[in-house]
């Protein structure tokens, strides 16, 4: 089976005139000026995997929008007793959700589910795979900063490996002819992560990396993750943090992005996170808007 | 019981007539008479040139007659695991795929490691349409620790060890393995792969694995295990080592050399791992999920040098059925493996002998001659005469569309459904009697 018709399971797979279309829809969205174009659907938010920002965010945009939500997590739930994947997206379509909503730590759940589950499917993260909602609202963002996407230099920085966010926010951008610059040790950004999409290149160097940036994209360093990879923390802060001296190797009127969590000294100085040119928080905010267009979008509403 | 029947009536006498015979070890690829009598072959000779009656007839004009088919590598699932599979199920599916003997893996429930369990494959009351040849664990339990009976094994029928589904990791244990099957003549099969490179992994490492999200299986991961046995094989007198579906072009190397220097090491290939690429999984379709992975297409174009060249001695399926609730989930969480025993013959045709002009006769040894070499099958992958009357009758030409709702075999995971392919089994005949006709 396809996936439902308004199902958003990656970027990869979008057409740059349906993100356009999104984007222009999400910025006549307004949390505070309700437009119940869910009235009385269900969304049902799956979430195998922990989350504050994306869980809240989809959450408050159904409602704004007059859904009802209802939110199922691994812990507390039948999952826990071993329910499979597809017994849990059968039984929440039973119970009569409209939109399905699922954020899971194994890479193609969201496909998997599409393949069996007749309502739509929005991938709300899905392990090291696609994280589509947040290249949006980075985009989102992005346009709210910056005239076009077209030519503009995005650096990201970080674990590229382990980021939905990073693969995400690759293909968005690249659909659009930006310049994208992956930057990291080798271990986070091996070599093949450059044949990802067009118009990507990868360096080592954050002095490299961030000449000519308009915008900066930072990730959180996961601590687990580098020791499994014997990466020195000490080293990763020595060469890559983003500090305000090495902001300054970017264009001064550069843009600091992260998707969150920050963890402050690691992949970031406090004076960058809280500086002038940071839009962390703006993320945050742009977030319900976008995602009540994916939702408005996936029951047909969007006009 | 059923054995005492077989006896009392004897299978009556089998004229194969107008056919042509490819028997690769014979160095036969003309038309000829196969007479089958008493379970063995009785006479083969230019058409119309065999006296005397038969009991039967079987017309096969525009047909090629062939040794039986015999695969190297499949995973019956029995004992234990009789919802992915029975020696029955797979039997029927190997015989409609014109296979005539099967080598099933130990990895079962409890794990074949005794010399209980080997007797215990070839009871009458595990209903085999083919012929069952049990491969039996290299180390107690498939735990990598301490090494099974070898002899006692060997004796009760075993015809080679392997802790197939794993490799046998620990330097130590392969070097022991080989010396004591060096000394038995007994092949020691190894799944090459560092598990300690490939913990999590679910696909091949490359371009598609990191597009998609996934961890993947280094090239290396293989390549290191198998050099490394190459090594040994090497040093160690009379060591045989059986290369389980070689996958990679790195790994390739290592026989090569080994080859050259008249070790005695074989290997075998999967159909999968010659028509398809990491490149072909779309939308975490798990029926693309097998160990080793789907290679990268430069690893493909080495593996079609190979089987060309004469390197690669078998075509195996690696057949390892599972239930569809173990495979219809998360990628990653899915289970290792797919069917193969009814389209390795259409897919060697298709792409080896139609796309890359392989001679048929070549691919007819890498299902007969080349495979009962491996392991000793004596009697088995020829038709001269007095060998076992194990018959493979197939249409080279003819055109068919594969459905996985339709297979023998109890599970249905395969990437092949409803692909068009070349060639076809007409007739499969175990023992001079005809097990499969289509």
């Amino acid at each position: 089976m396809n996936p439902a018709r308004g199902s958003l399971l990656g970027i990869e797979g979008l057409e740059a005139s349906e993100i356009l279309k999104l984007l222009k829809f999400a910025r006549s969205m307004n949390p505070d000026k309700p437009r119940r174009l869910l009235k009385g659907k269900r969304v049902l938010l799956l979430f195998y995997e922990s989350s504050t920002r994306t869980r809240s965010s989809f959450e408050i945009a159904a409602k704004s929008l007059g859904a009802h939500t209802v939110l199922i997590q691994a812990v507390g739930s039948s999952i826990e007793k071993g329910e499979s994947l597809l017994d849990t997206g059968y039984t929440v379509r039973a119970v009569g959700a409209d939109i399905i909503v699922i954020r899971h730590p194994n890479a193609g759940a969201p496909h998997v589910m599409a393949r069996h589950i007749d309502v739509p499917i929005i991938n709300a993260g899905d392990g090291l795979h696609e994280h589509p909602s947040q290249a949006l609202l980075d985009a989102f963002t992005i346009l709210r900063n910056k005239k076009t996407l077209k030519g503009l230099q995005v650096t990201i920085v970080g674990d590229i490996f382990h980021s939905r966010v990073a693969r995400s926010a690759c293909h968005l951008l690249s659909k659009f002819g930006a310049k994208i610059t992956l930057c990291g040790p080798p271990e986070l950004v091996p070599d093949i992560a450059i044949t990802l999409a067009p118009g990507i290149r990868g360096t080592r160097h954050m002095e490299d990396g961030l000449r000519g940036a308009d915008v900066v994209m930072l990730l959180r360093v996961q601590k687990e993750r580098l020791a499994g990879l014997r990466i020195d923390l000490s080293e990763y802060v020595a060469r890559y943090q983003m500090n305000t001296a090495r902001l300054k190797m970017a264009k001064k009127d550069a843009i600091v992005m992260h998707p969150g969590p920050i963890i402050r000294g690691l992949e970031l100085t406090s004076e960058v996170a809280d500086g002038p040119q940071a839009r962390i928080l703006e993320e945050v905010r742009n977030g319900v808007p976008t995602r009540m267009a994916i939702l408005a979008r996936a029951m047909g509403k969007m006009r | 019981m059923n054995a005492g029947k077989n006896r009392a009536a004897a299978t009556p006498s089998l004229l194969i007539k107008g056919g042509q015979l490819i028997d690769p070890a014979a160095r036969i690829d003309a038309p000829m008479d196969v007479l089958l009598k008493d379970g063995r072959v009785a006479e083969v000779a230019a058409p119309g040139q065999i006296k005397g009656s038969a009991d039967e007839t079987f017309d096969a004009r525009g047909l090629v007659v062939a040794p039986g088919f015999i695969d190297l590598h499949v995973h019956l699932r029995e004992p234990g695991q009789t919802h992915k599979e029975t020696i029955a199920s797979g039997t029927a599916a190997a015989a409609a795929g014109g296979f005539t003997s099967v080598c099933t893996m130990p990895n079962t429930i409890p794990v074949v490691d005794s010399v209980e369990w080997i007797e215990w494959l070839r009871q009458p009351e595990r209903e085999a349409l083919v012929n069952v040849f049990g491969i039996a664990a290299a180390t107690m339990g498939s735990k990598g620790v301490a090494l099974t009976d070898f002899r006692a094994l060997q004796t009760a029928g075993a015809i080679a060890v392997t802790d197939d589904g794993k490799p046998i990791l620990d330097d130590a244990i392969m070097r022991e393995a080989l010396v004591l099957g060096g000394e038995l003549n007994f092949p020691v099969v190894q799944h090459a792969e560092d598990t300690r490179l490939t913990e999590g992994c679910s696909m091949h490492a490359g371009a598609q694995s990191f597009r998609l999200g996934l961890r993947g299986m280094t090239a290396a991961a293989e390549a290191s295990i198998i050099e490394r046995d190459v090594v040994l094989a090497m040093q160690i007198p009379n060591a045989r080592l059986h290369v389980a579906h070689l996958s990679t072009a790195d790994a390739l190397k290592s026989v090569r050399r080994a080859k050259r220097a008249k070790a005695r090491v074989t290997m075998e290939v999967t159909p999968h791992h010659f028509v398809l690429t990491d490149e072909d999984m779309r939308d975490y379709d798990s029926n693309y999920k097998m160990n080793p992975p789907l290679r990268s297409a430069s690893d493909l174009e080495a593996l079609l040098v190979a089987l060309a060249d004469g390197t690669v001695d078998a075509i195996a399926t690696d057949h390892a059925p599972h239930a569809a609730h173990e495979k219809d989930m998360e990628f990653e969480r899915a289970a290792f493996g797919i069917t193969g025993l009814e389209t390795a013959l259409a897919l060697g045709i298709t792409r080896l002998h139609r796309e890359k002009h392989i001679p048929l006769s070549r691919i007819v040894e890498l299902f007969t001659a080349g495979p009962a070499r491996c392991f000793d099958l004596r009697g088995r992958g020829s038709l001269a005469r007095g060998s076992v009357a194990d018959v493979t009758i197939f249409d080279p030409k003819k055109k068919w569309t594969f459905e996985a709702a339709k297979s023998h075999s109890k599970s249905k995971n395969t990437p092949f459904d409803g692909w068009q392919m070349t060639g076809k089994v007409r007739a499969t005949i175990v023992g001079g009697k005809i097990v499969y006709a289509d």
